[in-house]
């Protein structure tokens, strides 16, 4: 099951890289190269397969079907699909993993008024 | 004199087993319960201590990531790190050679990358079967780390064959569904995690995941003289279950 999509969708191909931080108010795919950060508060990251991140996330919902290396702050849920590896440490409220998914670092559940406070 | 027999045997089983590739789908999703009888001791010792402290605990679990376990330990409140050393291991430039020319992995590469924690931060480390697994060149230098991020007190659950279980024993990933229970489900490598940087499969790591070794119990012993104790559990499974206390 994919973390519900909100609406508009920006796409980063996977022959696109960015280096810097990336914020927005819409859901972000990810399939190229981005460094840096990546803020979507109130919307759903999805790292594509191709995809290879290495930046700080914040986001409602985080689906990672390819690399991820860096913090991830999901107020919402995460979920790590077979071809997941993700090296960092997740704060969430849930959290689903698929066989076969590679994750190195700390798992911190939080309750709901935990995410909202770490949002602010 | 005495190095030599001890290398030799632990040497017994290597270079003699197919590897998980051989196994089907089939039998790599097949799951088997089995009751442990030292994660039910630890898991005595670990609610005792929440209920008495109402301290939450930290839990290192260094099998393949498992949403069960992680599920069994947030549920009640406890922190959990993750971290899968044997994928870990299987890291083609760690690939190197000793002064006699043999092929080994670079174990102070492997813990520049690897459990790489404060002193003293854990409560409880999940070590499975990972002694069996692990490359010879990485055991010791392993447990000398776990040694050194476990707290005085901490414990270390461990799990080895017995002779018995026989060279091809599959390598699996543990579930924690019970207090003393778990499942276990055989662990079938990812092809792109044995693959170099030119994309070739190192002939160090074709292998995969196969029994290195069969320790006894003097091995065993010998591998865990920093920690203050150790108590083995024998199980009907040729594995020998062994709770140790920094």
């Amino acid at each position: 099951m994919s973390a519900p999509l909100t609406g508009e969708l920006a796409q980063i191909g996977k022959s696109v890289v960015i280096k810097g931080d990336l914020t927005g108010s819409e859901d972000l795919y990810v399939d190229g190269q981005v460094e840096g950060s990546i803020s979507l508060k109130t919307n759903s990251l999805t790292v594509g397969p191709n995809g290879q991140v290495k930046a700080s996330v914040e986001a409602k919902g985080v689906v990672v079907q390819g690399r991820l290396e860096g913090n991830v702050q999901a107020s919402d849920r995460v979920e790590l699909r077979k071809s997941a590896v993700v090296t960092g440490d997740i704060s969430t409220q849930r959290i689903s993993i698929e066989e076969g998914a590679y994750l190195k670092g700390k798992i911190d559940i939080q309750g709901k008024a935990e995410a909202k406070a770490a949002q602010k | 004199m005495m190095a030599s027999v001890t290398q030799n045997f632990m040497k017994l089983f290597r270079g003699s087993s197919g590897g998980p590739e051989a196994n089907s789908p089939a039998q790599a999703s097949q799951r088997l319960t089995r009751r442990s009888s030292g994660l039910g001791e630890l898991a005595r010792t670990w609610d005792t201590e929440k209920r008495d402290t109402e301290k939450s605990l930290c839990v290192l679990d260094l099998g393949s990531t498992s949403a069960p376990n992680i599920r069994h330990f947030t549920e009640r409140g406890h922190r959990i790190y993750s971290e899968d050393l044997l994928t870990s291991s299987t890291e083609p430039g760690l690939v190197t050679k000793d002064e006699q020319g043999n092929v080994v992995l670079d174990s102070r590469k492997f813990l520049e990358d690897n459990l790489v924690y404060p002193a003293a931060h854990f409560d409880v480390v999940l070590c499975w079967n990972l002694p069996d697994y692990l490359d010879e060149s990485l055991v010791r230098p392993v447990v000398g780390r776990l040694w050194s991020v476990l707290k005085p007190g901490g414990m270390l659950l461990a799990f080895f064959h017995t002779r018995d279980a026989g060279p091809d024993s599959p390598c699996y990933r543990f579930h924690i569904v019970g207090s003393d229970t778990l499942e276990m489900q055989r662990i079938v490598l990812r092809k792109e995690a044995r693959r170099g940087p030119t994309g070739a499969i190192h002939t160090a790591i074709t292998d995969g995941l196969q029994l290195q070794r069969v320790f006894n119990n003097r091995h065993i012993e010998n591998l865990f003289r920093d920690f203050a104790s150790i108590k083995f559990f024998l199980a009907r499974d040729n594995l020998r279950e062994v709770l140790v206390v920094r």
